[in-house]
């Protein structure tokens, strides 16, 4: 009972400040909705029993993600006339409005094989073996470390003075 | 009111709609990449929520989301350094005004 009221507040509370990155005109209170947002999802994450992934959403998305938000809006500051929209507004508002009725009726029509087992209590232990374990995703892991480097070292190339 | 499998998909597909409809309308660069990771965290609920209710002993959909995280995170620093370097460039970071690879 605890977990469907938890899940309700934080599903509102997110879609409310997903709706505020939208359509707020101010691009910094914007960038705050979406703090918000991160951290909702991180509630999310706890009431779906993945902890391990809700300390790295907060650490990853409302302490780096969202300073270098803040930071591209501080930087382009002088440019900034609130967040208007393009001439495509009303076909884009109608493109996601179809897009969500299709996936709604796609995925309540379909039979998911709902598994009766309880979940896993501290999961970070079993993602560790999980990834760096016998059988596990080393390799992935050793790519997403290649993957950070050549993106660290392209950010600092890219936004250098020539 | 139990919460089901249903409940988190119909919220991350919300979720990614609104990313959707942000990354479609708007002109500035940089609500657009704050759209693109609304829609990354829809796509991560997605996967978490399939992890906990169909193989919860497994884990693998939490694996997944570990590594969207990481190309999240690298993606949002390359698209940042791109829009300061636009930036730098053209003195606007308005997406509809950036065509230089317009024929």
């Amino acid at each position: 009972m605890g977990l469907a009221i938890s899940f309700w507040i934080l599903a509102v509370v997110c879609i409310l400040a997903a709706l505020g990155v939208v359509f707020l005109r101010n691009v910094f209170r914007a960038a705050l909705s979406l703090i918000l947002c991160f951290l909702m999802v991180a509630g999310l994450y706890i009431t779906l029993s993945a902890d391990f992934l809700a300390a790295v959403q907060i650490l990853v998305y409302v302490g780096a993600i969202s300073v270098l938000i803040i930071l591209a809006i501080m930087m382009t500051r002088e440019v900034q006339r609130g967040s208007p929209s393009n001439r495509l507004q009303i076909p884009a508002f109608i493109i996601a409005i179809l897009f969500l009725e299709v996936l709604a009726l796609a995925l309540l029509n379909t039979p998911w094989q709902i598994a009766t087992t309880p979940p896993l209590a501290p999961t970070t232990a079993a993602l560790a073996t999980k990834l760096f374990g016998e059988g596990g995703f080393i390799l992935p892991v050793e790519i997403a470390a290649v993957l950070l480097l050549s993106a660290i070292i392209g950010a600092i190339v890219l936004a250098r003075e020539k | 009111m139990t919460v089901g499998l249903e409940h988190y998909l119909i919220l991350s597909a919300i979720l990614f709609s609104i990313g959707l409809y942000g990354v479609l309308a708007k002109r500035n660069a940089v609500i657009i990449l704050m759209c693109i990771e609304l829609m990354l965290n829809a796509v991560n609920i997605t996967l978490v929520a399939f992890s906990r209710y169909v193989v919860p002993a497994l884990l693998t959909g939490q694996v997944f989301a570990i590594f969207v995280i990481v190309v999240a995170a690298a993606e949002v620093a390359v698209g940042l350094a791109i829009i300061l370097a636009i930036y730098r460039g053209l003195e606007d970071i308005d997406v509809t005004k950036i065509n230089l690879l317009k024929w």
